[in-house]
């Protein structure tokens, strides 16, 4: 087509907003956002000099052809989806926590913690207590946005936000010096989890562990909260309305609160899981992100609880697709980070058809 | 008028028809408006005016039939192409930006850079010569209502404008305001302006308009001569049945004190809001008090404060029954059986992206026991909302639709129904049939009456005074965020209350201010 075609269709094509949200857009808008990343991608590797399908072959298949790998890949959506869990709760309402990278450092601070003070109990109740104190130091963590919100009015994206660093840098003080395994000839690590204080493995051989059945108990657990709670229906309300929630007599404040320590307690449990499943001692570094690309698989999943389950899947995908491609084609890992950036960018940017429809106004009736 | 003649007219729309998905807002429309003429175009909400309108002003397209200008064949593509032809349209909701002055305003909202001094001048010299005072240099958020819509028309006639839409444009006036606004609409016709006006209020149109065409259920259904009919038979042109007036009450019944409000005041959390002033009343049960008054004169931070969406210093302020409630928060005030429809439906009195059944659970499952060990009865909830939609005649396409695809009159049935079916003994009802059809108000303010029969104390806050003397016992009116001593419905006269409303606002312009209690 002409340049000059185009620029008519460009004029002649109108956004205009439907008059209901379009149920059935909703759900294929993350499909298209994944087309649309799938296209970039072969772009992207075709630039790079590889062979697209084969790259894609690597990033998408080849991970996930074997028993263990698709073990692999439930051992690293357990965490994305459980933080995405709580923070979609939080989105709900319009409570932007996107702290949760450092909720979930301070949930496995807090939680590996109590193994590091009782390394040498042995008993059934260690790990469970370990579960709690791992969800309090979370939802603790997550408090402080709260209380500055609540009170002064502080935006919780950038004050959660900031409490990442202070969490991870935290935890970098204790492995490098405290917490310190005495027999670890001075690494930066702390001691490894003894048998009681990890999570049980579900499948021998493999690093599928007890944390997964935690995270679908919460992801059936918040479903449930959401569509047949009162606290559920104040969330939906205060983020679609805040005005109708106030004239219901829904506290904002209350749900500011509940949303992030909610979100904080679910990260931390995620980080207290991790410390005691896969990762078994405390490192300086616990996690690859998790906490971040959790706010890709909160949005992806349309914050429903069983799109989050389908969309922690795909992005832990992304994870074990990176390291695939950067063992078998020399490809950076930086791969992962894009491609999780462009599955968001494409989301946000498919969402319009959601609200709003493109129409083609008809030629020859285009007058002046 | 130079009527009568065989002109051409100014504007003709032969068969215009437009589809939505699912409904068709305009089938097989004709309009014929000739020069110098005040056409009204009446209508039920939802009867297809606005898109009639829109099409008319290139906002939307019709699907299909022709527009004929002074006779010629006429395309509009965009509003932009209809303010060259010589169409200008003055919508309900102003377009201001308040920090900013008249002359700023306007400016905006004309092509290319514009020499400011001389904008002023010209909006003076026309302010001056249509009677429509205007200060250039005055920040908007410093006017009333009256004069923020005088900026709205001014900034139409600075683009000699052959056709002029007006879309209800006194509901935001005092009487006087409307009044004066009528003798400059009565002008431009002489001068061969043709005004093409909608509202619902049809003693307006009796008053004002030459023609008047009706149309119902996005259909044509006749075109007459408003100042032959009546007001009765005009409405029943337009809902297409007979129209039964509310029956009023006897001023008489009067039961012990419910409500009773002393020395109220409140500062206002907005910037732009009105602080409460010692406001003093009290609602009786089986009576209806209207609370009358130009919007923006405290009407908002009244009913937050009757709400407990804002809460007193001294709880004593409020009484309900005797009891202090001044402190206490909405959900405790329904629990002693007070309910409220906000003057805001979308987004305050519902959610509009959540279904019905969600928006009657907002603010009934207290009163209506809809939550069992915590969890919502969906099945109770769900049947709560069908019983509001066929005892209110809210016209939907099922309770799982979105609050937000209903129209205004069926959402307000809506909201109206859900409230009064929690049996209240006290309702507060801000602008109950605000943008509401003939047709819907008469049954809100019927449901309204009836309640108030069974006892309950009814407050009414609106605009529209024909509504408060059609249903209210007494009427106050607030002004400046004081409220006047309230007045039986037969002691007071619309002039004084309109007097009143006028304040100390100087809305009315040179008219002489009223002190109010």
């Amino acid at each position: 087509m002409a340049p000059d075609q185009v620029r008519k269709l460009l004029v002649l094509l109108k956004i205009e907003k439907r008059p209901e949200p379009s149920r059935s857009m909703i759900y294929a808008t993350p499909v298209l956002a994944l087309l649309l990343t799938i296209l970039t991608g072969i772009a992207l590797f075709t630039f790079l000099g590889v062979d697209p399908l084969e790259a894609l072959k690597n990033f998408f298949i080849v991970p996930i052809n074997n028993p263990y790998g698709f073990t692999e890949l439930l051992v690293k959506a357990t965490p994305l989806v459980l933080c995405a869990i709580g923070l979609s709760v939080g989105f709900r309402a319009n409570v932007w926590n996107i702290g949760a990278e450092g909720q979930l450092t301070m949930g496995a601070i807090v939680g590996g913690g109590v193994f590091i003070y009782l390394h040498d109990v042995d008993s059934v109740f260690l790990l469970p207590l370990m579960v709690i104190f791992g969800i309090i130091g979370g939802a603790l963590w997550a408090a402080i946005p709260a209380f500055l919100k609540t009170r002064f009015n502080a935006n919780e994206i950038l004050t959660s936000l900031m409490l990442v660093y202070v969490a991870i840098l935290v935890l970098s003080l204790l492995v490098h010096g405290p917490w310190r395994d005495p027999d670890g000839f001075n690494f930066p690590e702390s001691r490894t989890f003894s048998e009681s204080a990890t999570m049980p493995i579900l499948w021998e051989g493999t690093r599928l562990h007890f944390g997964s059945i935690i995270a679908l108990l919460v992801v059936f657990g918040t479903w449930i909260m959401l569509s047949k709670t009162l606290i559920g229906f104040q969330i939906k309300v205060i983020g679609a309305a805040p005005k109708a929630g106030s004239y219901a007599g829904f506290s904002q404040k209350k749900i500011v609160w509940f949303c992030l320590l909610f979100g904080g307690a679910m990260a931390g449990l995620a980080g207290v899981a991790e410390v005691s499943g896969p990762v078994g001692q405390l490192l300086p570094s616990i996690s690859p992100g998790y906490g971040f690309t959790a706010i890709i698989v909160a949005f992806l999943g349309r914050l429903h609880p069983i799109g989050i389950v389908f969309a922690g899947l795909l992005m832990a995908l992304t994870y074990l697709g990176g390291e695939t491609a950067q063992i078998n084609l020399g490809l950076p890992v930086a791969v992962t980070g894009v491609f999780q950036g462009m599955v968001l960018f494409y989301l946000l940017a498919c969402d319009v058809l959601v609200n709003y429809r493109f129409r083609f106004a008809q030629f020859g009736k285009a007058a002046s | 008028m130079e009527m009568g003649e065989a002109a051409t007219p100014r504007l003709e729309l032969r068969g215009i028809t437009k589809a939505y998905p699912g409904v068709l807002a305009n089938d097989n429309i004709d309009l014929k408006i000739l020069p110098g003429e005040i056409h009204a175009l009446l209508g039920e909400n939802g009867a297809g005016k606005s898109t009639l309108v829109k099409i008319i002003y290139g906002v939307l397209r019709a699907d299909s039939g022709s527009m004929h200008w002074n006779g010629q064949p006429l395309e509009i593509a965009n509003p932009h192409a209809a303010r060259k032809t010589g169409i200008g349209m003055i919508f309900q909701h102003f377009s201001l930006f308040e920090a900013m002055t008249v002359t700023e305003n306007i400016a905006l909202g004309m092509p290319g850079r514009q020499n400011m001094a001389e904008l002023a001048r010209r909006i003076t010299e026309i302010s001056e010569n249509y009677g429509l005072p205007l200060q250039p240099d005055r920040q908007v958020h410093t006017l009333s209502v009256g004069e923020k819509q005088r900026i709205e028309i001014v900034r139409c006639l600075l683009q000699n404008p052959k056709l002029l839409i007006m879309d209800e444009p006194t509901s935001v006036l005092t009487p006087q305001e409307a009044d004066k606004m009528f003798e400059t609409l009565r002008r431009l016709a002489d001068e061969g302006v043709s005004i093409l006006y909608i509202s619902h209020k049809l003693d307006e149109i009796k008053n004002l308009c030459h023609k008047a065409t009706i149309l119902r259920g996005g259909k044509y259904i006749s075109e007459c001569d408003p100042t032959v009919e009546t007001a009765k038979s005009l409405a029943e042109m337009m809902i297409g049945t007979n129209l039964t007036a509310p029956k009023h009450l006897d001023g008489e019944t009067k039961g012990p004190v419910r409500l009773k409000v002393r020395n109220m005041s409140l500062d206002s959390t907005d910037q732009f809001g009105i602080d409460l002033n010692l406001v003093n009343f009290e609602v009786r049960r089986g009576e209806i008090l209207g609370i009358a008054g130009v919007a923006g004169n405290g009407q908002v931070e009244l009913l937050e404060a009757l709400s407990g969406e804002a809460l007193l210093e001294n709880a004593n302020e409020i009484l309900l029954e005797e009891q202090p409630i001044g402190k206490l928060g909405p959900n405790e005030r329904r629990k002693l059986g007070m309910a409220f429809v906000p003057e805001d439906r979308l987004g305050h009195g519902s959610v509009p992206d959540m279904s019905l059944v969600d928006n009657a659970f907002l603010s009934a499952y207290g009163q209506k026991k809809l939550l069992k060990n915590g969890l919502i009865e969906s099945r109770k909830t769900t049947n709560f909302a069908e019983e509001i939609v066929s005892k209110f005649d809210v016209r939907t396409a099922g309770v799982s639709h979105t609050a937000g695809s209903l129209s205004g009159g069926n959402l307000q049935k809506f909201i109206v129904g859900r409230e009064m079916l929690q049996d209240p003994g006290l309702i507060i009802i801000a602008h109950p049939t605000w943008g509401v059809d003939a047709g819907a108000a008469a049954s809100i303010h019927q449901a309204m009456i009836d309640l108030a029969e069974k006892g309950a104390a009814v407050l009414v806050v609106s605009q529209d005074l024909d509504e408060l003397f059609a249903i209210s016992n007494r009427i106050a009116v607030i002004a400046e965020g004081r409220l006047s001593v309230s007045r039986g419905i037969n002691e007071i006269t619309i002039e004084e209350i309109g007097l009143l409303m006028g304040g100390t606002h100087g809305a009315g312009s040179g008219k002489e201010t009223a002190s109010v209690a």
